[in-house]
């Protein structure tokens, strides 16, 4: 029971291991069925650690048996459970849309995926900072060889932008990552948490400048402004299965963000007590901006659910800004529900493509789809949903989310901004949605969807029925969830009291 | 011999900086190179710099940290492999897209084709 909290990160690492040996062409039909099922086990994993977490006892991990602060641990809160959680039954559906589609297979996708999921796994579970580099690493370069599978010059530019710009972010993370340790001494973050807490006068502005540098790295991977121009090109030229498992890709960032400024830089951090907080505001407003903007702008599809995606970025992040317990609770809602729907989203346009004459994804009229109505219905419900209209989860996680902005000026800016994105969602995907499957002349030739991606869909974007109808315990798990990031001491008792098993 | 090493690093990261701007996938390439190269030192560095300790606790008068030469072995690591993969990736990208740009065609290209 004790090693389970290791287990979502070393199940993937041997089935990704063993995916990649069976990566032939002769063997494709084992590897397909080796990789859902080890999806299938590690959602089961995630679902007992969910469960395990929502006694609101911390778990710590220590890897090897060494000692923290000293060695590397994992640390599972309610945060870290929900991540996990979100992110496999994302992965699950994903690899099973993958199964059904692959007709000219990438023979190395599902491995990569599993490469993924470790990193990804790795990053939300692991409670220390360099490793959380090592993590971010992982997944990285696992995306990296996801984004360029197949082939065509649009992927290799969007692919080549992608890397480099990780690559410098990679840079400026060891730079911060190397101040702090060169101030504080340690690299355990909830050690640096006690010791940030103790920090004399004169060192704060150095780690203020390292904690600032991890804003603009985090910033990267969320793609928050003005850092989110690579976001639209490289996720709308990666195929349909890759672009809906990077869904959760800009939540990581979130959630790094989250956990760093509550936990090293929150309350209780001294000198540099709730630093970032006055930059995430306008950062959130800006990038909810830009994003709608970009909804309405958008010619392609795929384009139009990768600002979807930036939306959601900036909805998050401002519940992040205004940093209370309701809003943090309705921000993890948003969170599990956005990153759902916007890959079911991808998974659906990628079923409209097949089925059109040209097989694009622009927003233009030609001939009516075969499966006009059952395509036509997911489109709606994935539409709703994700403008935040009810009954749909979007709605309960939009209504929360205004609810805690109360009633000062925040609240001003945050509801004109957020009921504007929706009804720029809404004008922007009725539009499309109407184009493809109402200004239509004759049927396309082409042939109906296979029923595996066809079930995979639906699966995918029934979570967001299921977030609506069992919205009271996760609401429920989400305020526990805010309390207990709000109050890192325990956090930090868990992790510097955590007896080794050999004493 | 801090002030050599602040003035090497500043130097490093600057023409980094300056060549990751650059429009060519090759001068972008170098300039992440020497970045990373920085980016290392740095991290060595803050351990503080000894000369002549073991990095061994209680065996003399002074110590060098050994945790930070750990971590620089890693991320030397890191970036290695990083390098080497942007590096198939540019030549990939030279070969579908026909030139060395980084957004695919030079400028005075691009609009003679809009043309």
């Amino acid at each position: 029971m004790m090693h389970l909290i290791a287990l979502p990160v070393l199940l993937p690492l041997v089935t990704g291991l063993l995916l990649l040996l069976l990566a032939g062409r002769k063997n494709f039909g084992l590897n397909r069925a080796i990789s859902l099922v080890g999806a299938g086990l590690l959602v089961l994993v995630a679902a007992l650690l969910f469960y395990t977490a929502s006694s609101g006892v911390i778990q710590v991990y220590a890897m090897g048996d060494w000692a923290p602060p000293f060695g590397i641990v994992l640390v599972l809160d309610r945060l870290s459970a929900l991540m996990v959680l979100v992110t496999s039954v994302l992965a699950f559906f994903s690899i099973w849309y993958a199964a059904g589609t692959m007709d000219h297979p990438a023979y190395n996708l599902n491995g990569l995926m599993h490469l993924l999921l470790l990193g990804i796994n790795g990053a939300f579970l692991t409670g220390d900072l360099f490793n959380l580099f090592v993590c971010f690493e992982v997944l990285l370069l696992a995306s990296y060889a996801l984004l360029i599978q197949g082939d065509g010059p649009d992927r290799a530019k969007a692919a080549l932008h992608y890397v480099v710009l990780n690559l410098a972010g990679s840079s400026l993370f060891l730079i911060a990552v190397a101040t702090l340790y060169g101030i504080t001494g340690t690299l355990n973050m909830a050690d640096m948490a006690a010791k940030v807490a103790q920090l004399p006068e004169d060192r704060a502005p150095i780690v203020g400048t390292a904690a600032l540098l991890f804003l603009v790295v985090f910033g990267l991977k969320a793609a928050v402004v003005p850092l989110y121009f690579w976001l639209p090109r490289a996720y709308s030229a990666a195929s349909a299965p890759v672009a809906a498992m990077f869904a959760i890709m800009t939540k990581i960032g979130v959630y790094a963000i989250a956990r760093m400024y509550t936990l090293i830089f929150g309350d209780q951090a001294g000198h540099l007590a709730n630093l970032v907080q006055p930059w995430l505001w306008p950062l959130a407003l800006t990038t909810l901006t830009l994003g709608f903007i970009g909804v309405l702008a958008s010619r392609t599809l795929r384009m139009q659910v990768s600002y979807l995606v930036i939306i959601s970025v900036g909805t998050l992040l401002a519940g992040l800004a205004i940093d209370t317990q309701a809003s943090l609770s309705a921000t993890f809602y948003y969170l599990a529900h956005s990153t759902w729907v916007c890959g079911a989203l991808y998974l659906i346009v990628d079923l409209i493509r097949h089925q059109r004459e040209d097989g694009s994804d622009e927003i233009k009229s030609g001939p009516a789809l075969p499966q006009a109505t059952t395509l036509g219905l997911l489109f709606f419900a994935g539409g709703l949903s994700v403008a935040g209209m009810p009954p749909l989860s979007g709605f309960i996680g939009k209504l929360l989310l205004l609810k805690a902005a109360g009633t000062g000026y925040e609240a001003i800016w945050l509801w004109s901004l957020v009921l504007l994105s929706g009804l720029a969602a809404i004008t922007a995907l009725s539009r499309s949605g109407s184009t493809f499957f109402w200004r239509t002349s004759g049927v396309a030739t082409t042939g109906k969807a296979q029923a595996w991606p066809l079930a995979a869909t639906i699966g995918l974007l029934a979570t967001t029925l299921a977030l609506a109808l069992w919205g009271e315990p996760m609401i429920a798990y989400t305020d526990a969830l805010a309390e207990q990031l709000l109050n890192p001491e325990r956090y930090i008792q868990s992790v510097l009291r955590h007896t080794t098993v050999g004493g | 011999m801090e002030l050599l090493i602040s003035i090497m690093l500043a130097v490093m990261t600057a023409c980094g900086i300056y060549l990751m701007l650059r429009g060519r996938t090759f001068p972008v390439i170098v300039g992440l190179t020497l970045f990373t190269y920085a980016v290392n030192l740095f991290i060595f560095v803050m351990g503080r710099l000894t000369a002549g300790a073991p990095p061994i606790i209680g065996s003399g008068e002074s110590y060098a940290d050994p945790l930070p030469q750990a971590l620089v072995l890693t991320a030397i690591v890191i970036s290695f492999a990083m390098t080497a993969f942007v590096l198939v990736l540019a030549l990939r990208a030279r070969a579908e897209l026909g030139n060395d740009h980084v957004d695919g065609a030079p400028v005075n290209e691009r609009e003679d084709s809009r043309v």
